[in-house]
């Protein structure tokens, strides 16, 4: 590479990491300006306040915030875990086994994958308030598991069908017991796979939207993103401009810190799962 | 699809040909057992609704008034159909699919060239850099850009010199925003898909294109591109997709407002603030509709090949 074209790759790579980080930037920077400085239309607040958040977390929108965080956080996990370990089962069995029909559950999979989710939300909303699951958390998760089980179940028969499956029958001839090599071999080389597509789902069901507006209505369930935007200012006439912010940063820390800790595993998940499937 | 099962070998040895069979059915049913589960949800979660949407789009029904519910055929589709309202959101949906899908290959694709060429200690960074707009939130995404060209709270008017510009009042500008929010929030996905296709192109053939004088030019379009074609196909598939079910941005930034609606929102609108229960189904079922077309385009006239994309012809 000539000293020009390195050079040029340079400046791209800093136009990359500024096309990330202004949105991003942006909302932290309305999430600290103060009520009567939001509509400055600076892009760094004059004076920095912590106002926005102590209203969140201690003021008037703590009713709304504390509890959906914790919707978030309970509804995501659940619907990641049971996500996880059901698609874990069946990338075994694609990686693994033969049995007639595996094409069917990939595909199946995939057709889910592009299910417009509008499309679920008349029919579940009118059966979940007839059986008592509208505005419940385990109302949210079920529908969740659409959203995540099928990205899981591709990503992880990916990375399954990367597994050296023979090295467990080396280990036994070895004088192994085969829940000795399972655990020994299997385990640890299948546990990237696994965790990988674990933070994949965890995004996932974090960004939902649709469900979380339609199926919920009160703070028993409703997660962040809806009650984002059901936020409401300190009186009628002010807009929560400020109050949004800062609980769009709170939301987006965690799902940014996952991101940057792991992004050699997730690049990798994501590309997997939609290339090789 | 291979398997490297011991079970394979042996029914290929005909003396181990009965105990292989019924290893076979035994392999058969704990791999139903195994991934039975995940099929069944799969299937009732997506399955149960769409039937049942079918169903109720056949019906004159209002949450407000479910003892008028009365079965009118498909009159709630001619309704739809002839609405201006339904044309206006898929004219809408149609024209942020094209944009934004465009938009991404275009920056998608350099993003991954970047990301590709850029060597050392810059491309750890730039790598994680690209993830953040994947991992947040759209809604948060679409609140950062509402604010950025918010005519109270945004700082693009003054960095544009526009004044007092109105982003959201007018169709158009407020269909720019929109794209623009959706174009970046999804960019990092399709650039990773087609950073995973770059890698795949083989390096000698650009060598060796490079050696016989092809320019830079000639090399993206006639070595680097044709060998990447599955890549870039999944990706646009993936995306229009994605893009046909837009909502989250609209619902934020204009909740339909100024001629926006898409046909996502239409179907919520329908449902939950009007709670038609029939006339809402009929737009969700004529979705679902719209979402087969595209994928049976894609695989039809555009032979997008998913099998081969996965690696496995």
């Amino acid at each position: 590479m000539t000293r020009k074209e390195k050079v040029l790759w340079y400046v791209g790579a800093l136009v990359i990491v500024l096309y990330a980080v202004v949105p991003v930037a942006y909302i932290i920077s309305m999430s600290f300006k103060s009520e009567a400085a939001l509509s400055d239309k600076q892009f760094f607040p004059s004076q920095w306040t912590w106002a926005n958040y102590d209203g969140i977390f201690r003021g008037n929108g703590s009713d709304l915030f504390l509890p959906a965080l914790r919707n978030s956080i309970i509804t995501c996990l659940v619907a990641t875990l049971i996500a996880v370990v059901l698609s874990m089962f069946a990338a075994y069995a694609i990686a693994r086994l033969n049995f007639p029909g595996k094409r069917v559950v990939l595909t199946s999979a995939l057709a889910v994958a592009v299910f417009p989710v509008i499309t679920m939300v008349t029919p579940l909303f009118n059966l979940w308030r007839q059986i008592g699951l509208y505005d419940t958390i385990p109302g949210l998760i079920i529908p969740y598991l659409a959203l995540t089980l099928p990205i899981s179940i591709w990503t992880m028969s990916a990375f399954f069908r990367g597994i050296p499956w023979d090295m467990e029958q080396a280990a036994q001839v070895d004088g192994a017991t085969s829940w000795q090599a399972f655990r020994k071999v299997i385990v640890p080389l299948a546990a990237p796979g696994v965790f990988t597509t674990a933070i994949i789902a965890f995004f996932i069901a974090w960004n939902d939207f649709v469900f979380g507006i339609s199926l919920t209505s009160t703070s028993a369930a409703q997660p962040v993103p809806a009650a984002l935007s059901s936020f409401t200012g300190s009186s009628y006439f002010v807009q929560p401009t400020g109050a949004i912010s800062a609980a769009a940063v709170i939301v987006t820390i965690p799902v940014v810190v996952l991101a940057l800790v792991f992004q050699r595993r997730i690049v990798a998940g994501l590309t997997n799962g939609a290339v090789k499937g | 699809m291979e398997t490297r099962s011991a079970g394979d070998v042996s029914v290929s040895r005909p003396a181990a040909k009965r105990r292989g069979t019924d290893k076979a059915r035994a392999e058969a049913r704990l791999g139903w057992y195994l991934a039975g589960p995940a099929f069944v949800i799969l299937v009732a979660v997506t399955g149960y609704p769409i039937l049942q949407a079918l169903y109720e789009s056949l019906f004159s029904y209002r949450l407000t008034a479910p003892a008028d519910r009365e079965f009118i055929g498909l009159k709630n589709y001619g309704v739809i159909l002839s609405d201006s309202l339904w044309w206006g959101a898929l004219g809408n949906t149609a024209l942020i699919t094209v944009v934004t899908v465009a938009v991404e290959l275009v920056i998608g694709f350099a993003l991954a060239m970047v990301m590709h060429k850029v060597l050392g200690w810059l491309r750890p960074i730039v790598r994680t850099a690209i993830l953040i707009p994947y991992a947040i939130i759209t809604v948060v995404s679409a609140y950062a850009w509402q604010y950025a060209f918010g005519l109270t709270t945004g700082f693009m008017n003054s960095l544009l010199g526009l004044g007092d510009f109105d982003w959201f009042a007018n169709k158009w500008s407020a269909l720019f925003v929109i794209c623009l929010s959706e174009i970046w929030k999804t960019t990092p996905f399709i650039s990773l898909l087609l950073l995973a296709g770059l890698a795949q192109v083989p390096a000698d053939m650009t060598e060796a294109a490079k050696v016989d004088g092809a320019t830079a030019w000639e090399r993206l379009w006639k070595v680097t591109l044709p060998n990447m074609k599955a890549s870039i196909m999944v990706a646009l598939l993936f995306r229009a997709l994605d893009a046909f079910r837009i909502f989250d941005n609209v619902y934020i930034m204009t909740n339909g407002a100024a001629d926006t609606q898409t046909v996502s929102s239409l179907a919520y609108n329908q449902t939950i603030s009007r709670l038609e229960i029939g006339l809402g189904s009929a737009v969700s079922v004529l979705l679902f509709v719209c979402v087969l077309l595209i994928c049976f385009i894609a695989i039809k006239v555009f032979k997008v090949d998913l099998a081969r994309a996965r690696g496995e012809g």
